[in-house]
């Protein structure tokens, strides 16, 4: 859930810093350091629950960690610091009301479900509730999008190193590219969560000092709503709810209603709940509890991410002495720049040698831990769900791990392929974003279903989760061949592109949910003692009331839910 | 993918986290001392960031390697 990638930057623009001999060691010291970490984990990845699933052993605040880091990569930092630039404090949404409710249902309703069963991947929950055709369907779809994205993350992150630092862009892919696939066979998930953790505290560090600096030299957060509007007089960039009671009274022609049931309810549900790259850190936990506090812990950290994504966007409102401009304009006039540059505009602007190193560190970490998240979420998805599934049942578990080193090296030599093909076809990357919006919605509602309601069945679930995809590809393809279509889906002739995504999901949602539902009742149930461990009703889940109330998740999860409702009333 | 529960005894994640922001606030602390006689020319340069921001990170990293210099659980 980030905007089109296609605008990311000008690959045709002068370098835009100059740094130092220490930059380029900072930059060094970081590769050095994921080597040394996944030549360190090998020993420890010797069976597949330890390479797939790091043993199963991580603690809440580990699989919390990598869980929010997982989805914080740089493209996600310069991409929403440009929207927020371009659109305000609005870009927030897809940080509180498109995360907070979703990662804490997961954390309450649905981990016991995941984490009880003892499956290894959502395709995984699939095939235990449903059997191999809902399964397949959903492994297969998951398997292409985490190939695509992570090539699109290996050409974004070369095009990045391209305009700031003037890399070359075959250096930037191979040598990242090398780095991730070494780690990742080596260690397996064990390596991918450690270097998340790790980029986790690098992105702090790395970007923390921008939003500090900034708030200094404006006065505090008064003094940044008085120089934005100073500098563009009329417009509303620092409120997030009243600009969206229609669609023509803010600039991304969103309406509220798209924004808690397109994105709030469906997408950022379909996203948090179902997309595998994320569970499977939640998976790694090492006891139910932890389970459901990994991402309920998660939430606090992506709550405060805002301050060090959306804020440096709003500070470049504020005190940058030029206005950037849509990506189409800054490519015709090299002399202007792109809302997507103000997040380096802004580390350059305070940050000198040494600092500097640390924040373009920050950015190649988040690239590569998307990387290798993609890439150890395609080895056990391919190893375990198709490769096990359809191809060769019943072979030892030293076969599968050494099937998820060889696919891990052959994920990153596809991967290389898709940054290449991107590289030909820039515009390819929006159409990569779209496909994952085809199947997320529908997939959460399949999931759900099963996991709340017995008598849904494995007709219903395959039938319900094709017709929610090939409706949400229709919507789009309406959509792309006249744009017309998009007042029909976002019900008003207000509505702008950026709403079709989310009135989109809202719809293939509702369709699949009710074609599952219809199906299920025509065929026969399953019976009880095969749900088991499974579904709502025939699940014991362990009771908490013997645990302090410090210590429930329960707890955890309505404070979050309480934060989160103070931040849309202080920010309305 | 049912096997006998196996405890890994390693360091923690938080032993490499600690290294590594102790070498960057090491490294960014020399290079902030540097810049007290060479100015950078970024913008609110006279609050030397660096020297107090390195200063935090080495300092941070000391407390992670410190606190977790012996192998635990699974590197938790």
């Amino acid at each position: 859930m980030i905007p089109a990638l296609s605008v990311l930057l000008d690959p045709s623009a002068t370098r835009m810093m100059n740094p130092h001999a220490v930059d380029f060691a900072v930059i060094i010291v970081y590769f050095a350091m994921v080597l040394g970490i996944g030549f360190y984990l090998k020993r420890y990845t010797q069976r597949g629950e330890d390479f797939f699933l790091a043993g199963r052993e991580m603690t809440a605040w580990v699989a919390g960690l990598s869980f929010v880091s997982a989805n914080l990569g740089a493209l996600e930092l310069m991409g929403w610091a440009g929207s927020a630039y371009q659109y305000g404090i609005l870009a927030a949404h897809w940080y509180w009301v498109g995360a907070i409710p979703a990662m804490v249902f997961l954390g309450i309703v649905m981990m016991p479900f995941y984490y009880i069963s003892k499956t290894h991947s959502v395709p995984g929950y699939l095939q235990l509730r449903f059997g191999e055709a809902a399964s397949g369907l959903s492994a297969f779809c998951f398997a292409i999008m985490t190939l695509l994205s992570a090539g699109v993350d290996m050409f974004a992150m070369a095009l990045v190193m391209k305009v700031l630092l003037g890399w070359n862009l075959n250096f930037s892919i191979w040598v990242a590219s090398l780095t991730v696939a070494v780690y990742v066979s080596l260690g397996g998930l064990f390596s991918a969560i450690f270097n998340e953790v790790v980029q986790f505290f690098l992105i702090w560090f790395g970007a923390l000092l921008i939003p500090i600096m900034g708030l200094i030299e404006t006065g505090g957060w008064a003094g940044l709503v008085a120089r934005i509007h100073q500098n563009f007089p009329g417009q509303d960039y620092t409120h997030m709810w009243g600009p969206i009671t229609h669609f023509s009274t803010n600039p991304m022609g969103i309406h509220w209603t798209g924004i808690v049931f397109g994105l709030g309810m469906t997408l950022s549900f379909g996203y948090w709940t179902t997309d595998f790259l994320v569970v499977q850190r939640v998976l790694a936990a090492k006891d139910i509890r932890a389970a459901k506090l990994a991402p309920i812990l998660g939430s606090y950290f992506k709550m405060a991410v805002p301050f060090i994504v959306i804020l440096p966007g709003l500070l470049g409102l504020a005190l940058l002495p030029f206005h950037l401009v849509p990506q189409s304009v800054a490519q015709a006039d090299p002399n202007l720049h792109s809302y997507n540059e103000v997040l380096p505009l802004m580390l350059a602007r305070y940050c000198g040698p040494g600092l500097l190193g640390l924040g373009i560190t920050a950015l190649i970490a988040g690239f590569m831990s998307g990387m290798a998240g993609n890439i150890s979420a395609f080895s056990t998805v391919w190893t375990y769900d198709l490769y096990r599934a359809f191809i060769r049942k019943g072979a030892p578990d030293k076969h599968y791990v050494n099937m998820g080193r060889i696919c891990t090296i052959v994920g990153i030599v596809l991967a290389i392929g898709a940054a290449y093909i991107v590289m030909q076809f820039a515009s390819i990357m929006d159409y990569i974003q779209a496909l994952f919006s085809f199947y997320v919605a529908p997939l959460f509602g399949t999931v759900l279903l099963g996991m709340l309601w017995k008598r849904i069945t494995a007709p219903g679930a395959f039938w319900g989760l094709l017709a929610g995809i090939v409706s949400s590809v229709g919507m789009f393809i309406s959509v792309k061949l006249n744009p017309a279509m998009l007042s029909v889906w976002a019900l008003s002739s207000d509505a702008k592109p950026m709403a079709e995504n989310m009135y989109r999901a809202l719809w293939s949602w509702l369709i699949c949910v009710t074609v599952t539902i219809v199906v299920s009742f025509l065929t026969k149930p399953h019976p009880p003692a095969s749900l088991a461990g499974l579904v709502y009703g025939e699940t014991e889940l362990p009771s908490e009331g013997h645990l302090p109330l410090v210590k429930r998740p329960i707890f955890w999860a309505c404070l979050a839910f309480a934060l989160f409702l103070v931040l849309q009333y202080i920010f309305r | 993918m049912e096997h006998e529960p196996v405890k890994h005894h390693m360091l923690p994640v938080w032993f490499f986290i600690g290294i590594i922001l102790t070498i960057y606030g090491v490294m960014i602390f020399i290079e902030g001392l540097f810049d007290l006689s060479h100015p950078t020319g970024t913008v609110l340069a006279n609050l030397y960031p660096a020297v107090w921001w390195g200063a935090i990170m080495a300092a941070t990293g000391v407390l992670f390697v410190v606190k977790n210099r012996r192998p635990t659980n699974a590197g938790n």
